[in-house]
C-alpha cells in the first residue's frame, strides 16, 4: 500500500515538473531581430494522417528553401515549429491558443487551419485576436465575402467554384455550355456539411444550364456503396460529379467499376484529387478525372530547386520521397507560395522585417500573384494565378483537371475559369445573412488603403 | 423489381463482410466477457503488417503466415497483459480498457509501419458477374464464400475439438468449468489467437475493397449493429445479423433515404437494432440470463 | 451495474451528519477550490489557460457528471452523451435565436430541460433492455440525432454547413463575450449543476438510482419505481450533458455543427467516468482532468523534450501510445476509478490528526 502511495507521489512530481517545463516552452525568450515565425498545425496522426503528411512536406520544404536559397522573404528567414490537431477541433483551438502569441518575439502574421471544423471554431477568435486565417479550397464559402469576414481567406478555389469549374469542364467535353442542356449530371457527395456545400451552387448551375441535377449521399466514412452505385446504374446519368472525403473517393472510384459506370466520366472533387484517393482503387481507377489547383508532378522549375536545396542536401521532410511531386505535396508548395507573397507583400508596405496578422491581412487583401511573378517562382502550371481583394477573399477562381493513368497524374486541361459572377449574389446573399446574425458592420471598400 | 433483388443481393452480400468483423468480437465475448472495441484496431493493424511484408517483397503466402504470427502473438500479449489484470472487473471498464488499447495499437502500427495508404491486391477481378438480370460482385461472391468457409471451420472447430467444448463450458458456467479443470488462461489465449486470426482475413478483405488506410478501424461501427441484432455470443448470429443489417442498410438507402433527403446509413441499422433488441433483448441468438434476486 | 465506487463517492463528497468539525473540514478543500476558481484564476489565468484549458475541462466535467448521474449511480450505460450534448446546444442556439427576450441563464436551462426530454425518450427501450445491449438504444440515439442536426437546416436556421453560431453572450447587460466572462459562465453553470447534483445524489431520487443500479430486479421486487427512476436517471443525465453542450457551442467554441457532438464526445465522457470514478461527483472532475489535459500535457512534454529529434510524425503517436497504455494502467491499478485513489489517500493523511 505505501508503495502505491510512494508511486503515487513521484507520479505527482513528475507530473508538476511536467507542468513546469510546459510553462516554461511558452515564455518567450529575447527577440531575434529578423525572424518570421509560422505556426504549423499538423494532423500526422489519426484518420486524415496519409493526405497531411505530404503536405507539411510541402510546406517545411518550400520554407527551407527560400531559407537556404532565397535567404528567406527579403532577409526575413522563416521559422516554423508544429502542434498536432488530429484534424479535430478541440486539440486545434488548444493549438492556436499556444501558438497565437508569437514565438520569440515575431508575431504570428497567418494561421493556417488545415481542417474545416478548425477553422469553423477559429473564425470568431481569429477576427478578435487580428490574425488571418487562410483556408486553400476549403472553408466558409460566404467568407469570400472580406467586407464581412476580415481575417478569413477561402483562397483560390471555394466549393462554389469547385462546383462550377466541374460544370465548366464537362461543357468543355460536350463541346460548349449550350450543350449541358438535358445532360444528367449526378453529384455523389459525402452526406456532411462539407459535402452538401456545393448544393446551393449546383441548383443555380442547372437553372442556369439546364441539365438535370441528381445529388446523392454517401454517409461517412463511405466505406459501402453498393446502394449508391446500384441507384445510379438504374438513373444512368452522364456525368458523375464525387465529392468524396478519405476513404470515399477509392470505395466510390472501386464501386463504380464493379458497377460498369465508365470510371473516366467521374470527375472528383478537390478533396478527391490526390494519390492517396485513387492508389487504393487499384487499376481500375485508370481513367479518372480529378479537379484540382496544384496538379501533380516533379517537373516544375520550383522542383528543381527544391531538389537541388532541400532534398538533395538531406534536409527534406519528406520521408517517403516517392511523394515528392505528388498532389498533396504540390498543395503544401502552393499553400507556402501564397503564405510567402502575402507576407512579401506586406513587407512592401510595412517593411522587411517580421510582419503581425493585422499587415498580413493587408498584404493578402493587395496579393496579386500574376503570371510572370509565377514564372519568376518557377510555378506555371501549378500555382494559379490569385488576385485578392478587400471584397473578394477567394481571388482565382480556376482549377485544372488531370486525369488517373493507373499509376500517376496527368494534367489533362489547361485552367477552368468558375462562373464566379453567377455564383457571387448568393455567397453576398449568405455573408449578409451572417452579418446580420452577428451583427456586424461590413466593412466598405474604401478601408483597403489602411 | 430487378433493380430491388440487386440492391437486395448487394447488401446481404455487404452483410457478409460487416460479419466477418462481428465474427472476431463474439469469439472473444464468448469465451472471456469482453467486448473487444480492439477488434478494429486489429483488423487495420493485420492488413497494415500484411502490405508492409508484401512491399517489402514477400509473397503472399510468407506475408500471409507472417502477419498471422503477428496477429497470433499480439493476441496472446494482450490476453497476458491488459485482460489477464482486469479479471472479474465489470464489463464497462474491460470495454474501456480495450478502447485503450486502441489507441496503443494503431499508434504502435503507424510508428512502425507509416500512415500511407496502401492498395492491396488479392488477385480477385473485380468484374461483375451477370445472374439472369441482376448483376452481382464477383469480389463479393469470393469475399463471401470466404467468410461462409470461415465460418464453417470455426463452428467445427468449436463443436468438435475439445478446445470448442471447454470453451462452451466456460461461458455457460466460468466456475463450473474451472472445478473440472478447464484451464481458463489457456483457452482465453487460443481464442485471442483465433480472434487475431481473424482480425487477418477481414483485414484483408476489407482492405482489398477500399484500401489500407487508418479508415479500417471504421469497420467496427458497421459491426456493432449485426453483434446487436445476432446476440454477442452466437457465430450464426453474427452472420444472420450480417445479413440483416446488410440488406436492410442497402434499401433503407435507397428506398427510405430520398423520403428524408440524406444518406441513413449512419444511424438505420442501430435504431433497425433497437427494435430487434425490443423484442429480444438479448439478441437473435443471444441467450437470455435468467435473473436471479 | 456493480456498486464501485460508491463509497469512495460518500467518503469523499457527502458529508454525515455525525459531527460538524469533521464535516466543516471536508467543506474546506471544496471553499478553498472554489475560492481559487472564481478569484484566483480570473486574476492570474491568460486567454490559454480560459479558452484552451478551464473552459474545455469544466464542460467536460460536467458532460462526465451528466453521464455519471445516469451511469455511475443509476447504472444504465449510455454511450449517447454525444447527441444530449448536441441536443442542449442546438436547442439553447433555437432558444436565444427565436425567443430573443429570454435571458441567457433561462435559455441554458430551458435547451437542457429539452436535452433531459430527449433523454428520456431514448431511455425508454432500457425499460425493456438491460445492461451491455442497453448501449445499443444509446448509441442509435446518438447517430439518428447527429445526422438529423446535420441534415435538417431548420435547426441552424438554414446556415451554412449546418453549424451553428454563438449569438451575443449578454446577460444583465454585460458582454460574455471575452475568455474570462466565458470562463465565469463556465464555472458558474458548473458549480450551481453540481451542488444540485450532489443533493440530488443523496436524496431520495438518489437512493432509488443506486438501489436500480445495484439490483434492478430486486429493487422492483421490494416496491423501488424502477421505471420511473430510470427515466428520472435518464432526464438528470441528459439535462446536465445538454447544458454541457450549449456551453461547449458557446462558450467555448463559437462556432460548431453536428461533429462536434460525434461518437468521440461520447467515448470521451465514458472514459472521463471511468478513470475518474463511477458513482462519484468528485470523480467526474478528476476524470476530465485526465482525459481533457492529459493530452496537452503530453504534448507539452513531449515538444519540450524531443522537439525536431524525432519525427513529429512519430512523436504524436507515441503520445497517442502513451496516453492508452496509461488508460489501461490506471484501469488495472485502480478500477475503481481515481476519485477512490485520492480519497484513500485523503484518509492516510488525515489519519494521523485523529490519533
Amino acid at each position: 500500500m505505501s508503495s502505491r502511495i510512494g508511486r503515487l507521489r513521484r507520479a505527482a512530481i513528475l507530473a508538476v515538473v511536467g507542468l513546469g517545463l510546459g510553462a516554461g516552452l511558452s515564455s518567450a525568450e529575447e527577440p531575434p531581430v529578423q525572424k518570421q515565425y509560422i505556426p504549423l498545425l499538423t494532423y500526422r496522426v489519426g484518420a486524415y494522417a496519409s493526405s497531411g503528411i505530404p503536405i507539411w512536406a510541402g510546406i517545411i520544404d518550400y520554407f527551407t528553401y527560400l531559407n537556404e536559397a532565397e535567404g528567406g522573404i527579403n532577409g526575413v528567414k522563416l521559422f516554423w515549429d508544429e502542434c498536432e490537431t488530429e484534424w479535430g477541433v478541440e486539440k486545434g483551438v488548444e493549438c492556436y491558443e499556444r501558438v497565437k502569441g508569437g514565438k520569440d518575439g515575431s508575431p504570428v502574421p497567418i494561421l493556417w487551419p488545415h481542417s474545416d471544423p478548425i477553422g469553423k471554431a477559429l473564425t470568431e477568435k481569429a477576427a478578435a485576436d487580428k490574425i488571418p486565417l487562410v483556408t486553400l479550397n476549403y472553408g466558409r464559402t460566404e467568407a469570400v465575402d472580406g467586407r464581412v469576414f476580415p481575417y478569413s481567406f477561402p483562397v483560390v478555389l471555394s466549393f462554389y467554384s469547385e462546383a462550377s469549374t466541374a460544370i465548366n469542364f464537362i461543357a468543355q467535353k460536350v463541346g460548349g455550355k449550350d450543350k449541358l442542356k438535358g445532360l444528367k449530371i449526378a453529384t455523389v457527395y459525402h452526406d456532411s456539411p462539407y459535402g452538401k456545400e456545393t448544393q446551393p451552387a449546383l441548383d443555380l448551375l442547372a437553372k442556369t444550364y439546364g441539365f438535370e441535377n441528381i445529388q446523392i449521399p454517401v454517409a461517412h466514412p463511405g466505406n459501402d456503396q453498393s446502394a449508391q452505385w446500384g441507384r445510379i446504374r438504374q438513373l444512368k446519368p452522364d456525368w458523375v460529379f464525387l465529392r468524396g472525403w478519405g476513404v470515399m473517393t477509392p470505395v466510390a472510384v472501386k464501386t463504380a467499376a464493379k458497377t460498369g459506370f465508365p470510371v473516366d466520366h467521374i470527375i472528383g472533387g478537390i478533396w478527391s484529387s490526390s494519390e492517396e484517393d485513387v492508389r487504393p482503387a487499384g487499376a481500375v481507377g485508370k481513367g479518372y478525372l480529378a479537379i484540382t489547383t496544384y496538379p501533380a508532378g516533379a517537373d516544375f522549375p520550383i522542383h528543381d530547386k527544391i531538389r537541388r536545396f532541400v532534398i538533395d542536401t538531406g534536409k527534406s521532410n519528406l520521408q517517403d520521397k516517392k511523394s515528392f511531386g505528388s498532389v498533396y505535396y504540390n498543395s503544401g508548395i502552393v499553400d507556402a507560395i501564397i503564405l510567402t507573397e502575402a507576407i512579401r507583400t506586406a513587407q512592401g508596405k510595412f517593411g522587411h522585417r517580421a510582419i503581425n496578422g493585422e499587415e498580413a491581412r493587408w498584404g493578402l487583401e493587395h496579393l496579386d500573384i500574376t503570371d510572370q511573378r509565377i514564372d519568376e517562382i518557377g510555378a506555371t502550371g501549378l500555382q494559379p494565378t490569385l488576385e485578392l481583394s478587400l471584397s473578394d477573399h477567394e481571388g482565382g477562381g480556376i482549377a485544372r483537371v488531370i486525369q488517373w493513368d493507373g499509376a500517376k497524374w496527368s494534367t489533362v486541361s489547361d485552367w477552368i475559369q468558375a462562373d464566379r459572377d453567377l455564383l457571387r449574389p448568393l455567397i453576398l446573399e449568405r455573408a449578409a445573412a451572417y452579418a446580420r446574425e452577428k451583427g456586424i458592420t461590413p466593412r466598405s471598400d474604401a478601408d483597403s488603403t489602411n | 423489381m430487378d433493380f430491388f433483388l440487386e440492391t437486395l443481393v448487394g447488401g446481404l452480400l455487404a452483410g457478409v463482410m460487416y460479419a466477418l468483423v462481428a465474427i472476431g468480437f463474439v469469439l472473444i465475448y464468448k469465451a472471456s466477457g469482453v467486448f473487444n472495441f480492439a477488434q478494429g484496431s486489429m483488423v487495420l493493424c493485420a492488413a497494415l503488417t500484411f502490405v508492409t511484408l508484401r512491399d517489402k517483397g514477400l509473397d503472399f503466402w510468407s506475408a500471409g503466415l507472417v502477419t498471422l504470427v503477428v496477429m497470433v502473438a499480439l493476441g496472446v500479449a494482450i490476453e497476458r497483459v491488459v485482460l489477464r489484470p482486469l479479471v472479474n472487473q465489470p464489463q464497462i471498464t474491460l470495454f474501456m480498457a480495450t478502447l485503450g488499447l486502441s489507441f496503443v495499437i494503431e499508434g504502435v502500427a503507424q510508428i512502425l509501419m507509416g500512415a500511407s495508404v496502401h492498395e492491396l491486391d488479392l488477385g480477385v477481378v473485380d468484374v461483375p458477374v451477370e445472374v439472369g438480370p441482376i448483376q452481382i460482385s464477383q469480389f463479393d461472391l469470393v469475399a463471401a464464400g470466404v467468410a461462409g468457409a470461415l465460418v464453417i471451420g470455426l463452428s467445427i472447430f468449436f463443436s468438435a475439438t475439445r478446445i470448442g467444448v471447454s470453451l462452451r463450458a466456460i461461458a455457460d458456467d466460468p466456475q463450473a468449468a474451472l472445478s473440472i479443470g478447464i484451464r481458463l488462461q489457456t483457452l482465453w489465449r487460443i481464442v485471442w489467437g483465433v480472434a487475431g486470426f481473424v482480425a487477418l482475413v477481414a483485414g484483408l478483405l476489407w482492405g482489398a475493397r477500399q484500401g489500407v488506410q487508418f479508415s479500417l478501424t471504421f469497420v467496427v461501427l458497421k459491426a456493432l449493429p449485426v453483434l446487436l441484432i445476432g446476440g454477442f455470443t452466437s457465430i450464426a448470429g453474427a452472420i444472420v445479423g450480417g445479413l440483416i443489417v446488410g440488406a436492410a442498410d442497402s434499401l433503407a438507402e435507397i428506398y427510405i433515404g430520398p423520403l428524408l433527403g440524406g444518406s441513413v446509413s449512419t444511424w438505420f441499422a442501430y435504431v433497425l437494432a433497437v427494435v430487434f433488441l425490443l423484442i429480444r433483448p438479448a439478441g437473435l441468438f443471444g441467450e437470455r440470463a435468467i435473473e436471479r434476486v | 451495474m456493480s456498486s464501485i465506487g460508491s463509497d469512495a463517492a460518500s467518503d469523499f463528497i457527502a458529508a454525515t451528519p455525525d459531527a460538524l468539525w469533521p464535516r466543516v473540514r471536508r467543506a474546506l478543500p471544496i471553499a478553498a477550490l472554489l475560492a481559487a476558481a472564481f478569484v484566483g484564476a480570473p486574476a492570474v489565468g491568460d486567454d490559454y489557460w480560459f479558452n484552451a484549458i478551464l473552459i474545455p475541462f469544466l464542460i467536460m466535467a460536467l458532460a462526465g457528471l451528466g453521464l455519471n448521474l445516469l451511469m455511475g449511480y443509476a447504472g444504465q450505460a449510455s454511450l449517447g452523451t454525444g447527441a444530449f450534448m448536441a441536443t442542449g446546444a442546438y436547442a439553447t442556439y433555437n432558444l436565444m435565436l427565436r425567443l430573443p427576450e429570454l435571458p441567457l441563464p433561462a435559455s441554458l436551462a430551458l435547451g437542457g430541460v429539452i436535452a433531459g426530454a430527449v433523454a428520456v425518450v431514448v431511455g425508454l427501450p432500457s425499460l425493456r433492455i438491460k445492461g451491455f445491449y442497453l448501449i445499443a438504444t444509446t448509441l442509435a440515439a446518438q447517430f439518428l440525432l447527429e445526422w438529423t442536426f446535420n441534415q435538417y437546416g431548420w435547426f441552424s436556421n438554414y446556415s451554412t454547413s449546418s453549424s451553428i453560431s454563438a449569438p451575443r453572450l449578454v446577460f444583465l447587460g454585460y458582454d460574455l463575450s471575452s475568455p474570462v466572462a466565458r470562463y465565469l459562465l463556465t464555472l458558474t453553470t458548473a458549480t450551481v449543476v453540481t451542488l444540485v447534483a450532489a443533493r440530488l445524489v443523496r436524496s431520495q431520487t438518489g437512493r432509488i438510482w443506486t438501489a436500480i443500479r445495484d439490483m434492478d430486479t430486486a429493487a422492483a421486487v421490494i416496491g423501488v419505481p424502477v421505471a420511473r427512476g430510470k427515466l428520472t436517471a435518464f432526464f438528470a443525465g441528459g439535462f446536465i450533458c445538454g447544458v454541457a453542450g450549449a456551453l461547449w457551442a458557446f462558450a467555448y467554441l463559437g462556432t460548431v455543427d453536428a461533429r462536434s457532438f460525434d461518437l468521440d464526445r461520447s467515448f470521451q465522457a465514458m472514459f472521463i467516468i471511468i478513470i475518474g470514478g463511477m458513482g462519484s461527483i468528485a470523480g467526474s472532475f478528476i476524470g476530465a482532468a485526465f482525459v481533457v489535459l492529459l493530452p496537452i500535457l503530453l504534448s507539452r512534454v513531449a515538444g519540450a523534450a524531443f522537439g525536431g529529434a524525432v519525427d513529429a510524425g512519430q512523436l504524436e503517436n507515441l503520445q497517442n501510445v502513451v496516453f492508452g497504455a496509461l488508460i489501461i494502467v490506471f484501469l488495472i491499478k485502480e478500477p475503481q476509478g481515481l476519485a477512490a485513489l485520492l480519497a484513500r489517500l485523503g484518509r492516510r493523511l488525515s489519519s494521523p490528526s485523529r490519533r
